[in-house]
């Protein structure tokens, strides 16, 4: 699964953006709130949700079921507007769904009646519409299909490849859309620990061959994913009417690894905390040596 | 609504009861592979006989005036012999299931034609369901029995009884076509919806790429409901109109008295009403995208 691709062929040919760049506040969320009606009532999912995103950064969103993690995603896509307060991506406010966020969900959601190369070349194709050649976007396609080992599977439907390999598939038509931000919601949830592990290295391989162009909003409620993946961490609070309880650096350099992680006391701290924040006054066994 | 309706769901197209499962279920156990469709042909020919004997029994205590199966079989193998041919300027039974078959293609094509975009457009647009949702459940019930004499005096100036023949078939066998159409586009998983608007699908492709294919295996469960209403209703609408074809065969044989050609034709009817119902039933199989984890 995680064969050698030499970066250099695949890879976006990208600029180096300058560290004032990418250090300058990308993505804002200013005060969210929002409501959903049930029956009569109305409901508050998410409130006092304000963050501030830098270029490049990847953020996860952590917390129990029904926290309205997803809720802010779903904000930042443009599924639904906030109910109060704003988002806006490079300064624009958002307004709807478009290629410029890109999607990863837990269900994968691939249509079902095409092939993996169509499901990639299809959202290539509408998204490249009119500035890009038929065989340009048919070489995009591959390039990212083979950037995640998939290539030889193009043919088959997603109901007779693997759960694991299905969201690859996801990933890499995301990616193929040269998207500014990407927003991965659960995207490991339904994946055994095995493939999780292998698919959290091809993400990052993935992002760093495009440049680390991309700024990646992921919801989870995996401690570890998180911390291996993230560059900060937002906790939430229990919902309803959630909000991010806590802000966590993980100053953890790049490229990780996941073994010599293990041993890291700067990363046995963060997961302690993590598990503290999560699990309330559950005992947590201090690492013991 | 439209979804409430107690309407055949696409999904489970033969639903089968408990204990047939557990019969066959047991079969399976109980027989090699290769026994299997001998014993298959076994269950169909004890089937026959059991019908046979009924239809025997039936002859020979109330209804001494009803062909026997013998005779009937005579008679069928009889008429299959000149199905081709014109005797005394009465086309063969051949002849008459064919131009049954010509009348169904063009009303039920015609059918097809409104009832797929109409079933599009009341699964997609809540203003136009609830437009003509209630259009469809007053005009759904009406038997076909009726809408011919309708149409008798609609079409006076045009055509008059084969347009009517025509129009029966078309609108009864637009219902099961636009509703299976509207459930199947309505049913469409709102992840899809996004993932067309993520990637900025025109409508031409979300219509083509997504709403379509989605909805096709819910269309053609409709279709394939819609053609056994109309092939149901083309017997009843020739023995009013009197146009050459089966239905018409059928009374005109028991108004000369030829109750054997009678059974002939029902037979006829029969075989080719399971002959379409099979081929729109592979046709659904070969279109179903949904695997086994989908």
């Amino acid at each position: 699964m995680t064969a050698v691709i030499e970066p250099s062929t695949l890879s976006e040919p990208y600029e180096r953006e300058s560290d004032s760049v990418r250090s300058e506040p990308y993505l804002h969320i200013d005060g969210v709130r929002k409501d959903f009606r049930m029956g009569r009532e109305s409901v508050v999912a998410v409130r006092d949700v304000t963050l501030e995103v830098r270029r490049g950064e990847f953020v996860a969103f952590i917390g129990h079921s029904g926290c309205g993690k997803s809720t802010v995603l779903n904000m930042v896509a443009g599924v639904y507007p906030p109910t109060a307060g704003g988002i806006t991506v490079a300064g624009q406010p958002v307004t709807g769904p478009g290629p410029d966020r890109a999607m990863v969900f837990q269900s994968y959601s691939l249509l079902p009646w095409m092939n993996v190369e169509e499901n990639v070349f299809q959202a290539v194709d509408a998204v490249f519409d009119g500035q890009m050649t038929q065989r340009d976007k048919r070489a995009r396609t591959e390039r990212f299909l083979k950037m995640v080992n998939l290539w030889e599977h193009r043919q088959k439907r997603p109901s007779e490849i693997s759960g694991g390999m299905r969201q690859r598939v996801a990933i890499a038509r995301a990616f193929a859309v040269k998207p500014d931000v990407l927003l991965l919601d659960e995207p490991f949830g339904a994946l055994d620990a095995l493939t999780k592990g292998g698919l959290h290295d091809e993400l990052l391989r993935l992002w760093r061959d495009n440049g680390r162009r991309q700024t990646i909003l992921m919801v989870t409620h995996d401690i570890d994913e998180a911390i291996y993946l993230a560059d900060r961490v937002m906790v939430m609070t229990d919902g309803p009417a959630a909000t991010i309880r806590e802000v966590i650096d993980i100053p953890l350099e790049r490229p990780r690894d996941k073994r010599s992680l293990m041993h890291d006391d700067r990363y046995l701290e963060i997961k302690e905390h993590l598990l503290f924040l999560l699990q309330g006054d559950v005992a947590v066994p201090v690492s013991a040596h | 609504m439209i979804d409430e309706m107690a309407f055949p769901m696409p999904r489970p197209l033969q639903p089968r009861s408990a204990w047939r499962r557990s019969i066959s279920d047991a079969m399976d156990r109980a027989a090699p592979a290769a026994l299997q469709a001998v014993r298959a042909s076994l269950w169909n020919l004890a089937s026959l006989a059991l019908a046979l004997s009924v239809w025997q029994l039936v002859c020979l205590t109330v209804s001494p005036d009803f062909p026997t199966p013998l005779a009937s079989f005579r008679v069928c193998v009889q008429l299959l012999g000149t199905a081709f041919t014109k005797i005394d300027g009465t086309p063969g039974i051949g002849f008459q299931v064919l131009a049954s078959l010509r009348r169904i293609a063009i009303g039920f094509a015609l059918s097809a034609a409104v009832a797929i975009p109409a079933g599009v457009l009341i699964g997609v647009s809540p203003t136009c369901r609830k437009l003509l949702d209630p259009i469809v459940q007053v005009l759904r019930p009406v038997s076909p029995l009726v809408w011919f004499p309708l149409a008798l005096v609609a079409f006076k100036s045009m055509g008059g009884v084969s347009s009517s023949t025509l129009f029966t078939i078309f609108i009864t066998s637009l219902w099961p076509t636009l509703i299976n159409t509207a459930v199947g586009v309505k049913s469409l998983p709102g992840d899809y919806r996004i993932v067309a608007q993520v990637f900025r699908f025109s409508r031409g492709r979300y219509l083509r790429k997504i709403l379509l294919p989605h909805s096709l295996p819910y269309i053609l469960t409709g279709l394939r409901l819609s053609m056994g209403n109309a092939w149901l209703v083309i017997v009843a609408a020739e023995m009013l109109s009197g146009d050459v074809g089966i239905g018409f065969f059928a009374w005109d044989s028991y108004n000369a008295g030829g109750y054997e050609r009678m059974i002939a034709a029902v037979a006829a009817i029969g075989g080719v009403g399971l002959a379409l119902d099979r081929g729109f039933n592979a046709l659904h199989r070969h279109f179903d995208y949904r695997g086994a984890d989908q």
